[in-house]
């Protein structure tokens, strides 16, 4: 048989899991879809809901008498920024939006604010206060103030397990079911069956595959965070790994399950959307899950986005183990066995 | 594989697709170190067949035997011994010309190493170019190229050159050729005659799922009795010709019209068309055309069908 002795015949699971890598890393839009759209998404969101000091509210004083001395009464305010209008613009202001309250002419004064408004109903508080007291009311007693600036707790910390988990979900699916699809679609799985390549190794080199990329893909988006935006990891790095490819295996299971039938792109991609739209609305990437009513919480702490997205969250944010993941970890494995399992079953090869 | 031992061995195959019948009783024997066509129009069954052959798809009835086994489980052993090559299959297309033909390397216990099977089907400049670059002729080499890295007994065909220019279809040719030469086995489906008569050693014709005739292809022009083939028209105002008046020229064998067109096969042309051309102006037709060439299997399977391979 003619065999040249220094060529290396390597294993089909390496040559099948090198294609999938190949392939993906000559893809320049799987690379920024994968790898650079996260961080920007992390990166642009968290300074849209950065942290701000409270902002002063914006009032109005009408133009009259004692315009003056009101002014310089919630000038001392420090939550207030006043300005003194006539009527006509002050109650234009108002309806603009451009200040929450406008003090009337009057004496005693009469303020004009929409109470549905929370800075409304704050500024009204404020202002009553600062006018009360210029006009020589003492307080009964002062209150000390203790102020919480939880690190941890800003919005970029909630957001960044929440786009990992995203990130763990879209490419799983995304990555396993287009390639099995183009692939069937172009005969080249029925060329492989054909050739004898095992059915195990075509699905194992899928999962393989997701593995290796696993690392740069959850690792570029951790780094990022947490060296430039000083997201905390509170739990330990090897739970956090664990559960990640725990995660990332419960979506290739998904992926597998919705590319084992179809035949088209478009077919796959409709799929694809039934399954993951729910949970970008309902997992909790974005915002808590808890502000969904009760009635659906039971089916949306049962979507294995939702568990992920838990997880990486109590680890990351609360420093969890593996124990008190518990739940959610056993959610993620029964959500990819049994999508594994009935892929395997249904699959079209041809 | 022994010379002169079967192949490929069907009996009797049966395949339907919803009302469709695919392949209707069909009887196939490739015998060991032969190149064996299957030709036919589309949608004649050859697809099918091979594909039973293969393994791929299930007869609803009938056996086969390939390389004396039969289809069991998912077949890996017997698998590792064939090279299929599909119709139409698309590779990835940002791998490599070489890195494909090791991933189908890698299947088989035994084979060419990656360059030689480059050479084979002459790609070697093409070891390291994306299959995305690829010409239509280059990515069917490939194809050829992955069904040849197991240096397989038996190589599947199926319409090697659908689709492809005439210089790619030559280089293609030259490789089956090259690879007859070596002794392997090759059942191939075609709907082109001539590539069918360059190739084939025996040649069945398929029409509606059963072969219609069987033999060289040599043989099989032989069976029209006669070498040439006279085409013909004649003015549609012309008064119309007799089947029979035109079988009564001399060295006539065979009649047959087809939308207005006659079609003889003779044995003689030069004695055949003054005869001809006089029996017409005799009737007052005058000719609008007229043709003549050797019999080819297009012929046979016009005599047989009626049709012709285009048109079936």
């Amino acid at each position: 048989m003619p065999e040249d002795p220094g060529i290396r015949v390597r294993s089909p699971l390496v040559e099948l899991t090198l294609a999938r890598v190949r392939e993906l890393v000559r893809e320049p839009e799987a690379v920024f879809w994968v790898f650079v759209f996260p961080i920007l998404l992390a990166g642009i969101l968290g300074l849209a809901f950065r942290s701000r000091p409270p902002e002063a509210l914006p009032v109005a004083v009408v133009d009259g008498p004692s315009a003056a001395a009101r002014l310089i009464a919630l000038r001392a305010e420090p939550g207030l920024r006043p300005e003194v209008l006539a009527e006509p613009e002050a109650r234009a202001a108002l309806g603009r939006g451009r200040v929450v309250l406008v003090v009337q002419a009057g004496d005693p004064p009469a303020y004009t604010y929409d109470p549905t408004q929370p800075e409304s109903r704050a500024a009204r508080l404020a202002v009553d206060e600062a006018l009360q007291r210029a006009a020589g009311r003492a307080d009964a007693f002062t209150a000390g103030a203790l102020e919480i600036t939880e690190p941890g707790s800003r919005y970029v910390d909630f957001l960044v397990p929440g786009l990992l988990g995203m990130n763990l979900m879209g490419t799983g699916m995304w990555g396993v079911g287009f390639s099995l699809v183009v692939a069937r679609n172009g005969k080249l799985l029925k060329r492989l069956v054909a050739a004898p390549a095992r059915r195990s190794h075509l699905l194992a080199a899928q999962l393989l595959s997701r593995l290796i990329f696993l690392v740069p893909e959850a690792g570029a988006l951790l780094l990022f965070a947490c060296l430039l935006m000083g997201v905390p990891l509170r739990g330990s790095l090897l739970v956090l790994c664990g559960v990640s490819l725990l995660g990332a295996m419960a979506f290739t299971g998904l992926g597998l399950l919705t590319a084992a039938r179809p035949r088209t792109i478009e077919g796959v991609s409709g799929i694809m959307n039934l399954v993951m739209v729910p949970m970008w609305v309902f997992s909790g990437i974005f915002f808590s899950t808890e502000r969904f009513p009760a009635a659906i919480q039971p089916f949306i702490q049962a979507l294995p986005l939702t568990a992920l997205n838990d997880a990486l969250r109590a680890v990351m944010l609360e420093g969890a183990g593996l124990a008190a993941v518990g739940s959610e970890l056993l959610n993620l494995t029964l959500w990819g066995a049994l999508s594994f399992a009935i892929a395997l079953r249904i699959f079209r090869w041809q | 594989m022994p010379e002169g031992a079967l192949a490929v061995r069907c009996r009797g195959l049966v395949k339907r697709y919803g009302s469709v019948v695919a392949v209707n009783g069909l009887d196939l024997e490739v015998r060991g170190g032969e190149c064996f066509g299957l030709l036919g129009p589309n949608g004649a069954g050859k697809t099918t067949t091979v594909e039973i052959c293969e393994g791929l798809t299930q007869a609803d009835a009938g056996e086969v035997f390939v390389l004396g086994e039969t289809w069991q489980g998912d077949g890996l052993a017997l698998r590792a011994r064939l090279g299929v090559q599909l119709q139409e299959t698309k590779f990835p297309e940002r791998l490599k010309v070489r890195e494909v033909i090791a991933l189908f390397r890698s299947f088989y216990p035994r084979g060419r190493s990656v360059e030689e099977t480059l050479a084979l089907v002459q790609l070697q400049e093409k070891g390291d170019a994306f299959v995305k670059g690829l010409s239509g002729g280059q990515k069917q080499r490939l194809s050829l190229a992955c069904a040849l890295v197991g240096d397989p007994e038996l190589l599947f065909l199926d319409e090697p050159t659908t689709g492809l220019d005439p210089q790619s279809r030559l280089s293609t040719w030259g490789i089956v050729e090259a690879l007859k030469a070596r002794g392997r086995t090759v059942l191939l489906t075609t709907h082109y005659m001539e590539e069918a008569a360059r190739l084939c050693d025996r040649v069945a014709i398929v029409d509606h799922g059963r072969p219609i005739a069987l033999g060289t292809p040599r043989e099989l022009i032989a069976s029209l009795g006669a070498e040439h083939v006279i085409e013909f028209a004649v003015e549609e105002t012309a008064p119309a010709v007799s089947a029979e008046t035109l079988r009564a020229l001399p060295s006539v064998e065979g009649v047959a019209q087809e939308d207005g067109r006659w079609r003889l096969t003779v044995r003689e042309v030069h004695r055949t068309v003054p005869a001809l051309l006089a029996a017409l102006a005799e009737g007052g037709a005058a000719v609008s055309h007229l043709t003549t060439h050797h019999a080819t299997l297009e012929d046979v399977f016009v005599a047989l069908t009626g049709r012709t391979l285009r048109d079936a």
